[in-house]
């Protein structure tokens, strides 16, 4: 099956200077990766580069069989960060989710009934058509998720790009927004999306890639999740724990003692799997 | 009533009636995506770039439109390439361009005294300025603009909201910057004779306020933002008759009693409703997601 990305030792990023480089990536049709990093290692400048929406300066990057940044318009659905949304903006949820049809549904400024009915059938899909006329500003932040979900499904697109999905929210909605996503990648959508929270990786997503301005790891969340392999993408050390089936990290611990005071700062070179 | 009637009986008022009130919807209109855009400080600084563009017309002999329309075109393409650098930020740049436009204005009319009196209109808004040919520029102007938002209201309204994610889904942002640009620096001549260049700045910005207090549907806005410009503009000029003020100034007054009044009832509202004094989602201006962070 042909990959539906294919990046060979991709370079890019913004003025002189690329924000990643040597980065070769490849995902077939179907499959669900994670992406991690500290910040600033590129996770948000990879997937960019995937719409065409940074500079390539070395390699090349496919997707979906065309070549990025040549004018094409690959089949993809993009969910951005909610911080950079601006919830004063007066609109409501079903405009937010036809925007992603702006370019597709005619000249005229009202929605086609074709539009609206698909519309309708992703917010009742995602749980959110009863907030169709809500503006945007007054709904949970899960249900937010959802709105830019359904405006990047609205498209039909193969491969759904994600930028912190599960940023801001609480634990519940982290579950469910990951859920969601699992439920679409098995009807068949490929999903990749970058994320700070490496447990939630590790429990839902089936593959991982680690990133700081490259590739450091590409695999398994229980193989890539190594000590070794953590400290090398964020430079720091970390406790990896395996029980029952599921890979945890952890921060260094501080111990204290009974009157809180710290009686160390637990540094773990080796993996201290807990079996 | 004679409030009402008597400023009709001269066509000098009428003509400059119905160009107040196309001024008002027109800056109305575009100023809604002025202020979501966050370009309050272009459009003030675009006039006052306009305004010299304008002098070196007249000293030149050169027709107001061409001269002001071809200095407004540079200015903004100026603007545009000192921030695309992003050596300089873009509020540095509109302040060193347009300021210094405006400045060469300012150093011709102080060389030529003579001629100050006719710039007072371009200054401040003069009613009595209004010629037929405004008329018809104002109405040009007007059209081009409503048929560019509605054949690009889905696109436009995309950059406008979202405009890192807009050209990923294939909108094409740097076309519509541009063609909003001109439609801007348009907005502005046409608008100075009725606003002047130091009060364009408040038609264009304060009815999409008013407008985002009282709904929160961008197509909406666009329709309220518009009628209420043109109200303002209408009801602008007849204070302006009866006051005997400049016809800019008494729009811009009438305007930001307006939004006392509306920002009044929205708080009494408010505060009836949840005890708070608050505007609720309805502020422009702030990106910040407090419901996020509870």
């Amino acid at each position: 099956m042909d990959d539906i990305i294919e990046l060979r030792g991709l370079a890019a990023g913004y003025g002189a200077t690329p924000v990643i480089s040597g980065v070769d990536f490849r995902v077939q049709p179907g499959e669900f990766v994670g992406i991690v990093g500290p910040s600033g290692s590129g996770k948000t400048t990879l997937l960019r580069t995937l719409l065409g929406a940074v500079r390539i300066m070395g390699g090349s990057a496919h997707v979906d069989g065309k070549v990025v940044g040549r004018g094409s318009r690959p089949s993809v659905g993009y969910v951005p960060q909610l911080e950079t949304i601006d919830w004063n903006f007066p609109v409501t949820v079903e405009e937010v989710v036809l925007m992603g049809r702006a370019m597709d549904s005619g000249i005229w400024p009202w929605p086609r009934k074709a539009d609206r009915r698909q519309m309708m059938e992703l917010l009742e899909r995602l749980g959110i058509a009863a907030f169709r006329h809500t503006h945007i500003r007054n709904l949970s932040g899960g249900q937010q998720q959802r709105v830019f979900l359904a405006r990047a499904l609205i498209r039909s697109p193969r491969l759904l790009l994600l930028d912190e999905p599960t940023s801001g929210v609480d634990i519940k909605t982290r579950d469910d927004v990951l859920h969601l996503l699992v439920d679409l990648n098995r009807d068949g959508v490929t999903v990749l999306l970058s994320t700070h929270e490496i447990n939630a990786v590790a429990a839902h997503l089936p593959r991982v890639l680690c990133i700081n301005h490259g590739v450091i790891a590409d695999g398994p969340p229980r193989d890539v999740f190594t000590p070794e392999t953590l400290k090398r993408t964020y430079g720091g050390d970390m406790v990896v724990v395996h029980q029952n089936g599921l890979t945890l990290v952890a921060d260094t611990p501080h111990i204290f003692d009974l009157e809180g005071r710290v009686l160390e700062h637990r540094h773990v070179s080796e993996d201290a799997a807990v079996r | 009533m004679s409030f009402f009637t008597e400023p009709l009986a001269f066509e000098f008022f009428r003509r400059a009636l119905l160009a107040a009130t196309l001024v008002g919807g027109l800056t109305g209109l575009v100023g809604v995506f002025v202020v979501l855009r966050r370009m309050s400080y272009i459009g003030h600084g675009m006039s006052h770039a306009v305004f010299g563009g304008a002098v070196v017309g007249y000293v030149a002999g050169i027709n107001f439109y061409v001269a002001a329309g071809i200095w407004g075109f540079i200015s903004a393409l100026l603007i545009n390439q000192t921030t695309r650098r992003q050596q300089i930020a873009a509020d540095a740049a509109i302040g060193i361009v347009t300021t210094a436009s405006f400045a060469v204005g300012v150093a011709i009319i102080s060389r030529a005294r003579s001629i100050t009196q006719n710039f007072d209109a371009a200054l401040f808004g003069n009613l009595l300025a209004v010629t037929e040919t405004d008329l018809l520029v104002i109405a040009a102007v007007f059209t081009f603009t409503i048929i560019v938002v509605f054949f690009s209201y889905k696109q436009l309204l995309f950059l406008t909201f979202d405009p890192d994610v807009a050209p990923v889904y294939g909108v094409r942002a740097g076309w519509l910057d541009s063609l909003f640009a001109l439609v801007l620096a348009a907005t502005i001549i046409a608008s100075i004779r009725i606003m002047g260049v130091t009060l364009i700045a408040a038609s264009l910005v304060i009815p999409p306020v008013i407008a985002r207090l009282v709904t929160d549907r961008f197509a909406y806005m666009l329709f309220v933002s518009t009628g209420l410009g043109a109200l303002l503009g209408f009801f602008g000029l007849f204070m302006s008759y009866e006051f005997d003020i400049a016809s800019g100034a008494s729009i811009v007054l009438l305007s930001a009693a307006a939004f006392a009044a509306v920002l009044a009832v929205v708080l009494i509202r408010e505060w009836t409703r949840t005890g708070r004094l608050s505007i609720g989602n309805r502020s422009i201006g702030s990106a910040e997601r407090e419901a996020m962070l509870d």
